[in-house]
C-alpha cells in the first residue's frame, strides 16, 4: 500500500469511521466545502453530505456544547477547533459540562474535539499552542496526542469510538511532513497505550508528538557520537497515561529525560516525574531531569521561536548529562 | 419593575379539557408544596446544600413544561423544579437529591434538581454555568433535524444568562441550522442581587430575537394559560420545521437567590403586591372557580392529595441510605469504569473492586 501523510491519514480515520457508523458527524468552522484550514475534511462533504459535514458559526464553546447534547442523544460527533489555541473559548463547555456529565447526570458524552496544535512553524503565540496540560487536569477527559501516521489513524478511529470524550492533537508541524503506510483493514490504536519508539538500555526519553522526531534525531546522534544506547517512549495518550509502559523503561535504563514541546512550568513532564517517583524511585540511578519549552509565550520570529523551544541539540546535551551523572 | 398586566383570553381559547386544567393546577401546587417541605428540611439541616425556590415562578415552569410531549426534549435551571415534575421527575428524586441520598439519582454527585433522564422523560440535567444548556440543546436538536425525528427541545434561561457568550452562540448557532427548539427567557427580574437594568441596555429581553431573526414573543409568565398558549405555538412552530423561538416570560422572583438570600438589595414594598395581587397559582385558582366552573372543595382535595405525596415521599427519602464514599470513585469514565483510590487510603482500593453497580447505574451504556 502506498505511503501517506499523517494529514491523510487522520482524514481517511474519519472518513471510514462515517462510513461504518452513520451517528458519526463532523462540526466545525469551514470544515465543508473549503475542507478546513489545513484540509483535513477535504472532500468529506461531498462524499458524506452537508447534514454530516457541518459548517458552523464561529463558537467554540457554541459547537462544543452541542456536540454534548447531539452525544447525549446518541450521536457521535467530531467537533474541528481550526486551531487548537482556541479550544480555550471552549474551555468551559470542555471542562464544566463535557467532562462531568457521565458522572453527575450519567449523560454519555462520546465527543471527539480535534485540531491543529504545537509549534516549529512561525505561527506565533496563537497559532502554536500545546494546551494539554490544562486538559490532563481534567477528570472525565481523555488525551490523544499521535507522533506517526499510523497512529494518527488508528488512535482517531478509537477517539471516536470511544464512549468518553476524548481531545485528539494534530501536530500540523507533523502533518505532511511524516507519512506512514496503513496497516491493511480495520486498524485501530487503543487510547491509553505507548509505544516504544526505539529500544536502548543506557537512558531513556520519554515524550510525545512532534518531539518524538526530535528524541529520535538525538538519540541517533548520541549512538553515532557517543556510543550512548537510548531508548524512546512515545506515550502517544497523555490521559490516561501509560504508568506500565514508563515503570519498564526507568528500570531498564534507570535514567530518564522527560521531553516535551509545551511550556515547563505546570507541563506534563512533572506529572510524569512525579509518578516515576511515587511507582519506581529505587530504580532510578540519576534525578528525573526535563527538557520543554522556556516559561514565555511562543514568539513568532525564527531566533525567538527556537531559542524558546526545545531542539535535538538541547535533548543531545540534556542526555549527556544524565548519562554522566 | 412593573407588575405585568393580568388581561387574559377567555377562557375558549385555552383549547385544554377540564382534567389538563387540573392538572396545570396540581403542577404548580405540587412544586409549591414541595418546595415548603424542603425548606423544613432545610431549617431540619437535613438538606445538606443550598435551597433554591420558585415561589412565584410556578407558571412559567408548569405552563411551558406543558406544552411538550414526552418524547420532546426539556433542559431546566434552577428556578424550574415544576417544569421537571411535568415531564415526570418524582418528588422522591427531588427529595433524595436535596438530601444527598445513596439512592438519589444522581448518586450523591449533584445537587438539587441538576438530575436528567435522556433516556424516557427527556429532561437534561443542567450545570451551574449559566448559558452552557442553550449550546447543549442546539446539539440535541440538531439531532432530531438531522435525524428527520419528530422532536423538539424546550431550554430555560434566566434574564441573568442572555448576557453570557454560551447563551449567544448557543442561540445563534440553533437559529442558522434551524433547530426545533424554544428558548424560553424567564425574567424573574435579578440575577441573584443583579437586577435587570444592569444586566442589559436592551428594552426587553424579547428584542433580542431579531438580532437572531428568530420570532420572538413575550408573554405574562405568572398566567398559567398564557404561558401554556405562548409555548404551544412555539412548539409547533419548531414541529413544523419553523425553528428556534424565544420567548420572554415576565415574573418576579419573591424569594432571594437561595435560602441563605435575605434580599438586602430589593426596595422596601417591591415584593408585596406579587405575593397579594399577581401569584400565579392564586390568580389560576379563581379563574378555575370563577371561568371554568371548578368548586373550590375540588382545589381543596387536589392540595390535600399533593400534600399527602409530598408527605409519603419525605418518608421514603428520610429513610433513604446515605452514600458510601468509595462509590465517589465510580463513574467517572465509561472506561475505566472506577478510578483507583489513592495510596494512603488502606483497605479502600478492594472496597472499590468489590463494589456493585446497581440496576440503575449506567443505563445509558447499553
Amino acid at each position: 500500500m502506498a505511503e501517506i501523510t499523517f494529514l491523510e491519514a487522520i482524514r481517511e480515520g474519519i472518513s471510514e469511521e462515517m462510513e461504518r457508523d452513520p451517528s458519526v458527524f463532523c462540526l466545525g468552522e469551514d470544515i465543508g466545502a473549503f475542507g478546513g484550514a489545513f484540509k483535513v475534511t477535504e472532500g468529506l462533504q461531498a462524499r458524506f453530505g452537508e447534514q454530516r459535514v457541518i459548517d458552523t458559526p464561529i463558537a467554540e464553546a457554541g459547537i462544543i456544547g452541542a456536540a454534548a447534547g447531539a452525544a447525549h442523544y446518541g450521536m457521535r460527533p467530531v467537533v474541528e477547533m481550526q486551531f487548537i489555541d482556541f479550544i480555550s473559548c471552549g474551555y468551559d463547555m470542555l471542562t464544566n459540562y463535557v467532562a462531568t456529565a457521565r458522572y453527575r447526570a450519567f449523560l454519555p458524552c462520546p465527543i471527539v474535539v480535534r485540531g491543529p496544535s504545537g509549534g516549529y512553524v512561525r505561527g506565533g503565540p496563537f497559532h502554536s499552542q500545546n494546551p494539554e496540560a490544562a486538559f490532563l487536569h481534567t477528570p472525565g477527559l481523555k488525551i490523544a496526542y499521535p507522533a506517526t501516521a499510523e497512529d494518527a489513524k488508528g488512535m482517531i478511529k478509537a477517539a471516536i469510538r470511544d464512549d468518553d470524550p476524548v481531545l485528539f492533537f494534530e501536530h500540523k508541524y507533523l502533518y505532511r511532513r511524516i507519512k506512514g503506510t496503513m496497516p491493511a483493514g480495520d486498524h485501530i490504536v487503543p487510547l491509553g497505550k505507548a509505544r516504544l519508539a526505539r529500544e536502548g538500555k543506557h537512558l531513556s526519553i520519554v515524550t510525545y508528538a512532534a518531539t518524538v522526531w526530535k528524541a529520535l534525531e538525538a538519540a541517533e546522534q548520541l549512538e553515532r557520537e557517543d556510543g550512548l544506547s537510548v531508548e524512546v517512549l512515545d506515550l502517544r495518550s497523555l490521559l490516561p497515561m501509560d504508568d506500565a509502559a514508563i515503570v519498564a523503561t526507568v528500570k531498564k535504563t534507570n535514567r530518564v529525560l522527560v521531553v516535551h514541546e509545551d511550556t515547563v512550568t505546570g507541563g506534563i513532564a512533572g506529572e510524569i516525574t512525579a509518578r516515576i517517583n511515587e511507582l519506581c524511585f529505587e530504580w532510578l540511578d540519576a534525578p528525573v531531569r526535563r527538557v520543554a519549552a522556556h516559561d514565555v509565550p511562543l514568539p513568532y520570529a525564527p531566533p525567538l521561536e527556537d531559542f524558546v523551544l526545545p531542539q535535538t541539540s538541547d535533548i543531545v546535551r540534556a542526555s549527556r548529562w544524565l548519562a554522566a551523572y | 419593575m412593573a407588575v405585568p398586566s393580568t388581561t387574559s383570553p377567555p377562557a375558549n381559547r385555552s383549547g385544554l379539557t377540564p382534567d389538563q386544567l387540573l392538572a396545570l393546577y396540581r403542577w404548580m401546587r405540587l412544586t409549591r408544596t414541595l418546595e415548603e417541605r424542603l425548606v423544613a428540611l432545610y431549617r431540619q439541616t437535613k438538606v445538606v446544600g443550598g435551597l433554591f425556590r420558585s415561589l412565584g415562578q410556578e407558571a412559567c415552569a408548569v405552563g411551558s413544561a406543558f406544552a411538550l410531549e414526552r418524547r420532546d426534549v426539556l433542559s431546566p435551571l434552577i428556578r424550574n423544579l415544576g417544569s421537571m415534575l411535568v415531564k415526570g421527575a418524582e418528588p422522591l428524586e427531588i427529595l433524595r437529591q436535596y438530601m444527598a441520598k445513596g439512592d438519589s439519582p444522581t448518586r450523591g454527585r449533584e445537587l438539587n434538581i441538576h438530575f436528567g433522564d435522556v433516556v424516557d422523560r427527556n429532561f437534561v440535567g443542567q450545570i451551574s454555568h449559566l448559558g452552557d444548556m442553550v449550546p447543549v440543546m442546539a446539539g440535541v436538536t440538531l439531532t432530531f433535524r438531522l435525524r428527520g425525528e419528530d422532536r423538539v427541545g424546550l431550554v430555560y434561561v434566566g434574564d441573568g444568562a442572555t448576557s453570557t457568550g454560551a447563551f449567544h452562540e448557543g442561540i445563534n448557532f440553533a437559529a442558522v441550522q434551524r433547530c426545533p427548539l424554544v428558548v424560553v427567557v424567564e425574567n424573574n427580574g435579578y440575577a441573584y442581587s443583579t437586577p435587570t437594568c444592569k444586566q442589559t441596555a436592551a428594552g426587553q429581553f424579547v428584542d433580542k430575537a431579531i438580532g437572531y431573526g428568530i420570532p420572538g414573543v413575550r408573554a405574562d409568565g405568572n398566567d398559567v394559560l398564557e404561558v401554556y398558549r405562548v409555548t404551544r405555538e412555539a412548539v409547533e412552530r419548531a414541529r413544523g420545521g419553523g425553528g428556534v423561538t424565544l420567548l420572554e416570560l415576565l415574573t418576579y422572583r419573591r424569594k432571594g437567590h437561595a435560602e441563605h438570600d435575605n434580599q438586602s438589595y430589593v426596595a422596601p414594598g417591591e415584593i408585596e403586591p406579587w405575593a397579594q395581587h399577581n401569584d400565579p397559582i392564586d390568580r389560576y385558582a379563581a379563574r378555575l372557580t370563577t371561568e371554568f366552573g371548578f368548586d373550590v372543595a375540588t382545589l381543596a382535595r387536589t392540595d390535600d392529595e399533593v400534600r399527602s405525596v409530598v408527605d409519603a415521599a419525605t418518608e421514603l427519602a428520610e429513610n433513604s441510605p446515605p452514600c458510601d464514599g468509595p462509590d465517589a470513585l465510580i463513574g467517572v469514565y465509561a472506561n475505566p469504569p472506577a478510578m483507583p483510590a489513592l495510596w494512603y487510603r488502606d483497605g479502600v482500593g478492594p472496597a472499590v473492586a468489590a463494589h456493585e453497580r446497581p440496576a440503575s447505574w449506567g443505563t445509558h451504556d447499553g
